[in-house]
């Protein structure tokens, strides 16, 4: 359908170590999967990030931001050696020296894994970066992946009596005006003006959390209002669009980092959504909105503004019962399931006219995003049971409201923020998410046995298949990665060689799984690739 | 407005007499006591997993600000 990806920050706590460094316990989770991985591929499996394509004050806009104009926590194109050096001051040298160094002598704090995933340190939490899809079930899929890369750090360091246990969380927010985020990417062509992304994306943002929210204990950014309100992230949004990701966020994100070829390409960054452990909510989260950029692109999106845009997303979020209406620049009131369906018939028609939606000859994604979107607005409108299955905010409400019930709990019981927060831990046996998942109370899209592939098999149809590939086959010569290039460094020669990969829908099994077949040696997979050798005649 | 061919019947009446069901009306009663059971297995298997002591483990779970 489209390129796209997952980010996704972690909440980290060690429980028994409270006031620990975040950025030293994030460092320690990929330091404990970066050894798994080692026992798993010879010579190492981590590869270090590449950090020379990294553009985070590209505005999308047209300009770019003065360094000195930036919060510190916009300079994500820098390896965070001042992170690891603030750790060493508070924590001390020999402590780094026991566990926190690679071979090489620094915090390992960037990992690019086999399935073309990346596994780093983001400012304080731990984030996993999927690799490129082209689908929403793939996104769902390798999404999900992360949860289990996630879980199997959690489970070494639990097994490490040298360190306390930590726990990761995959939601957005401490309740205590702290929120981390959980982004998406979607390529598009370049050509399409900015200005027609804000006018479509906005109305869509502001309603898409019915579907996709994962449900909030508590109103306003410190939570000091009791309630429960539909979006983890709505009451941290304070701008309409902008640069910013840590502060003043904004609904329409406009950092300008393709991470391909930029005269061609734009990569969205998108901002503004919940961490899902729905399965479903994830894949209508992923696919509507790569449906709605295509109504974009084409010209088709809806014509519809709506008033003050970011009181309209904090008012959909704590409105539960989806009757609130949102005014319109036309002067028209419309329900956020009103907007919803405006976007879904627009979409249906479009691809019905280009015949991407056909159920036989259709794209194969299309027709059943389509249904499972209609599905689910009805469901939200008329059968809200059944939508508890799949929305991830109805279903947390109604483990929360059966406590309600059962116990008298108001709103402010702290018994109900620990329903919200450990519904989103990863562990199997403590997450209440993964309890209802196991009990059948949430519908699946794909399941385990996919997810487990994907953990260290890369999507077949992207790029990231030759960057996973290239890091599981060629990891002790495969010194840096990213995005958009491979760095090796092959014993007799006597520089590094980077392979860019700026074209998204290169590097695929179908243009490169010879290659890997014909070698084991780094040096002549290169000579073969760079064209310095010629490849085996067709067989 | 849209999406008006799949509206599900609204009132528990509509739905008996158009379905006629074999078992007696009563069983609106039997489903939600049936649903209600499952909640409460369900929030007695989720008591025995909670973290104990709520108040001090949600005071203590202070993130740092990202993205």
């Amino acid at each position: 359908m489209r390129v796209m990806g997952s980010e996704t920050e972690y909440g980290i706590h060690a429980p028994s170590a409270p006031g620990a460094n975040a950025t030293m316990m994030s460092a320690r989770v990929i330091q404990a999967y970066a050894q798994l991985t080692r026992q798993r591929a010879a010579g190492g499996a981590e590869t270090r990030w590449d950090y020379t394509d990294e553009e985070p004050l590209h505005d999308a806009r047209g300009w770019t931001l003065e360094r000195n104009q930036a919060d510190p926590s916009q300079l994500t194109d820098q390896p965070p050696v001042l992170d690891a050096e603030a750790v060493a001051l508070a924590y001390g040298r020999e402590e780094l020296e026991q566990d926190g160094e690679d071979e090489t002598g620094s915090l390992l704090m960037n990992m690019v894994l086999g399935n073309g995933a990346r596994l780093y340190v983001d400012h304080a939490h731990p984030e996993y970066s999927s690799p490129e899809v082209t689908s929403p079930a793939d996104a769902v899929t390798w999404d999900a992946a992360g949860d289990v890369v996630a879980l199997s750090a959690v489970r070494r360091m639990a097994a490490d009596p040298q360190l306390p246990p930590v726990n990761l969380y995959k939601n957005n927010t401490d309740n205590k005006s702290v929120s981390y985020g959980s982004h998406e990417n979607y390529l598009m062509p370049r050509v399409v003006p900015f200005g027609d992304i804000v006018r479509g994306l906005t109305p869509f943002f502001i309603t898409r959390q019915i579907m996709c929210g994962a449900g909030r204990v508590g109103i306003g950014q410190d939570s000091s209002r009791p309630g429960y309100q539909i979006s983890q992230r709505a009451d941290f949004f304070e701008a309409e669009v902008g640069l910013e990701t840590t502060i003043r966020r904004p609904i329409i994100n406009t950092r300008d980092e393709p991470h391909a070829t930029a005269d061609k390409y734009r990569r969205l960054h998108v901002i503004i959504g919940d961490a899902n452990l729905s399965q479903v909510a994830n894949y209508l989260k992923f696919g509507t909105t790569a449906m709605v950029l295509s109504l974009i692109e084409a010209g088709l999106a809806p014509r519809v503004e709506v008033h003050e845009p970011v009181a309209a997303l904090q008012a959909v979020s704590h409105d539960t019962s989806l009757t609130a209406t949102l005014r319109l620049l036309d002067g028209r009131r419309v329900t956020a399931l009103d907007l919803q369906w405006i976007y879904y018939e627009a979409a249906a028609k479009l691809a019905q006219d280009t015949g991407v939606g056909d159920a036989v000859d259709g794209d194969g994604h299309t027709h059943a995003l389509l249904e499972r979107w209609a599905a689910t607005l009805t469901d939200l409108d008329s059968n809200r049971p059944a939508a508890a299955s799949s929305v991830e905010w109805l279903a947390k409400l109604s483990l929360l409201d059966g406590y309600r019930q059962r116990d008298g709990l108001e709103w402010n019981d702290a018994r109900l923020g620990l329903v919200d927060l450990q519904w989103a831990d990863v562990r199997p046996e403590k997450g209440l998410y993964h309890r209802m998942l196991a009990r059948g109370r949430m519908d699946r899209i794909v399941d385990d046995e996919t997810i487990a592939r994907a953990v260290t098999e890369p999507p077949s149809d992207t790029r990231a298949f030759f960057r996973g590939r290239c890091v599981s086959s060629f990891s002790k010569d495969v010194v840096g990665a990213s995005w958009d290039s491979v760095i090796f460094d092959v014993p007799g020669h006597g520089r590094l060689q980077r392979v860019p990969t700026r074209e998204p829908l290169r590097g695929t099994e179908a243009l490169t799984g010879g290659l890997f077949a014909r070698h084991r040696d780094a040096g002549s997979f290169l000579a073969e690739l760079l064209g310095q050798t010629p490849p085996p005649p067709p067989a | 407005m849209a999406g008006q061919e799949q509206q599900q019947p609204q009132s528990r009446d509509d739905e008996f007499e158009d379905d006629a069901p074999a078992t007696p009306p009563a069983s609106g009663d039997a489903q939600a006591s049936a649903a209600t059971q499952g909640v409460d297995d369900l929030l007695d298997e989720i008591d025995g997993v909670l973290e104990s002591n709520a108040e001090e483990f949600v005071r203590a779970f202070v993130q740092k600000g990202g993205q």
